[in-house]
């Protein structure tokens, strides 16, 4: 009996020091340089903010460390409207001494996007999609992946302890979904809440193993991107209007107790306010992850700034810290974005009885 | 900005995996969690219930038996009272017939006695009566056994008389 407390703390003690090499890790990782630059560039002047902004921004290729191994080279694919479908490795970007080069008429601008018309000129008008599996669609990828295994595990936990009392993974998750369910959805959605349960849930695990996922070494700053999160805010967009009742509408495009003088200059102000709340969902999550990622990284960057092991030592322990915060952030931050898609949804669906 | 301009291959991606994660979730995950969620706390709330109406009709199982108690006490209290009553009555009854019958007794007694004692005497009466004639008869041919005795006798009824 006196085993097994043992063997918890042990194991609690393993996780933690994993968490604290992790988190290190993750610092260090973030300056190994780039592998876009060729090896003169040590020597040349460390440009914060570039590299700041290098490592929160999508890239092709996903670096985890220096050296020939440490490189993902991801798969490009590329509509144009003159060349149709295109498919290949973005290594065919990089010579040997990792210098860009153009390949099949694309190139990769700034490392990033890809430009041109096909024919290795720029052609004004010519439609480019890029469709590539960027490091944030990797990501994506994984942390989908990562979701349906471990909801796919939390539910046949309940077809393994039918009857019984929740156990593992199935004991680690079931309170946070009570809790989403009956302090947080049910409560800003009122009747029929059950209907936006699947949208809602998926959304908080997504936010927030996207988040957790973000601050893991070498991955991508995801939940931190505009795109993902104004598709997450899209979807809360959607679904509001779309589920909207008369009494919603009825509130944006004629304001009860409203003086008809006033009425057009109100209706406005609604219209704008329909728009206004994605907007503040797609801004809030992605201002809240990037910031943190930009915070711990310009940390950092004041030892390469002054070039001092003592600095690099005490932002580290900073970083560290802030590192920790950030896991917080993350819960939060999915909270928040869950609790608002909530409010947003039962404000459109809430049966109006009360008048203003 | 690039920080602020969302890539359209992005928003595609995301759009695809999120929505297909939704879907897959809810077929696999949400929708079995759910549904064993409720199922459990249906089943909880109806055991609790179970558990209420149990307890009542326990407490309700128990109020009958303490006021069955209660009468059963009632009830052998009047017996008790009813017997002790009637013992008593009977005792009452038993002590006056004793007293009626020995009090009779001692006056048939008494009776008795007297009679007895009425004959005894008549007889002693009767006994003394001859026996006071025999002395007498006895006396009397003693004395007047003679001629001068005979006529003393006389003298002295007649000094009697004359007295008289």
């Amino acid at each position: 009996m006196t085993e097994k407390p043992r063997l918890n703390k042990f194991k609690l003690l393993i996780v933690s020091l994993l968490t604290f090499v992790l988190l290190l890790a993750n610092t260090a990782n973030i300056f190994a340089s780039d592998p876009v630059s060729d090896p003169e560039a040590d020597q040349e002047e460390f440009n914060p903010s570039e590299t700041i902004v290098h490592h929160v921004l999508d890239d092709h290729i996903w670096h985890f460390f220096d050296g020939h191994y440490g490189t993902l080279y991801l798969p490009v694919i590329v509509y144009s409207s003159e060349k149709g479908f295109d498919f290949f490795s973005s290594k065919n970007f990089y010579d040997d001494h990792h210098n860009m080069v153009e390949y099949k008429g694309y190139s990769l601008e700034h490392g990033l996007h890809i430009v041109g018309d096909g024919h290795g000129e720029h052609a004004e008008g010519g439609f480019l999609l890029d469709l590539s599996i960027t490091k944030n669609v990797a990501t994506l990828l994984i942390n989908a992946l990562i979701l349906f295994l471990v909801f796919r595990a939390v539910a046949n936990g309940y077809k393994k302890n039918h009857g019984k009392a929740p156990k593992g993974i199935q004991a680690v998750f079931e309170p946070l979904v009570i809790y989403l369910r009956d302090d947080v959805i049910k409560p800003n959605i009122g009747k029929g809440y059950e209907k936006y349960l699947p949208y809602l849930l998926t959304l908080f695990f997504f936010i927030l193993f996207g988040n957790i996922i973000g601050l893991l070494p070498g991955a991508a700053n995801m939940t931190g991107n505009i795109a993902v999160t104004l598709v997450l805010a899209l979807f809360t967009f959607i679904i509001t209007n779309v589920k909207g009742n008369k009494g919603y509408w009825g509130h944006i495009l004629s304001p009860p107790g409203v003086p008809m003088a006033l009425k057009p200059l109100i209706v406005l102000v609604e219209v704008i306010g329909i728009f206004t709340k994605p907007i503040s969902l797609t801004v809030r999550l992605f201002v809240a992850i990037t910031a943190g990622h930009i915070v711990m990284l310009s940390l950092i960057s004041l030892a390469f700034i002054f070039g001092s092991i003592a600095v690099g030592a005490a932002s580290s322990l900073i970083v560290l810290f802030i590192n920790l915060i950030e896991i917080l952030v993350a819960g939060i931050q999915a909270y928040v974005f869950t609790m608002f898609s909530a409010l947003y949804i039962g404000m459109a669906t809430a049966e109006h009885d009360e008048h203003h | 900005m690039e920080l602020l301009t969302p890539g359209s291959g992005l928003i595609i991606w995301q759009a695809i995996i999120f929505l297909a994660l939704i879907l897959l979730l809810k077929k696999f995950a949400w929708g079995p969690i759910i549904s064993s969620l409720k199922e459990r706390e249906v089943g909880i709330e109806e055991s609790l219930a179970a558990a209420e109406q149990a307890k009542s009709e326990m407490a309700s199982l128990k109020s009958d038996n303490e006021k069955l108690l209660k009468e059963a006490r009632l009830e052998r209290d009047v017996m008790l009272k009813d017997a002790l009553t009637t013992a008593n009555k009977i005792k009452e009854e038993a002590r006056e017939e004793t007293s009626k019958i020995s009090s009779k007794m001692i006056e048939d007694a008494k009776a008795t006695i007297e009679n007895e004692k009425k004959a005894a005497l008549a007889d002693i009466k009767t006994q003394v009566s001859l026996l006071s004639l025999d002395i007498a008869e006895k006396l009397l041919r003693k004395q007047l056994g003679n001629e001068k005795e005979q006529k003393a006798l006389v003298d002295e009824f007649v000094k009697d008389l004359n007295l008289n």
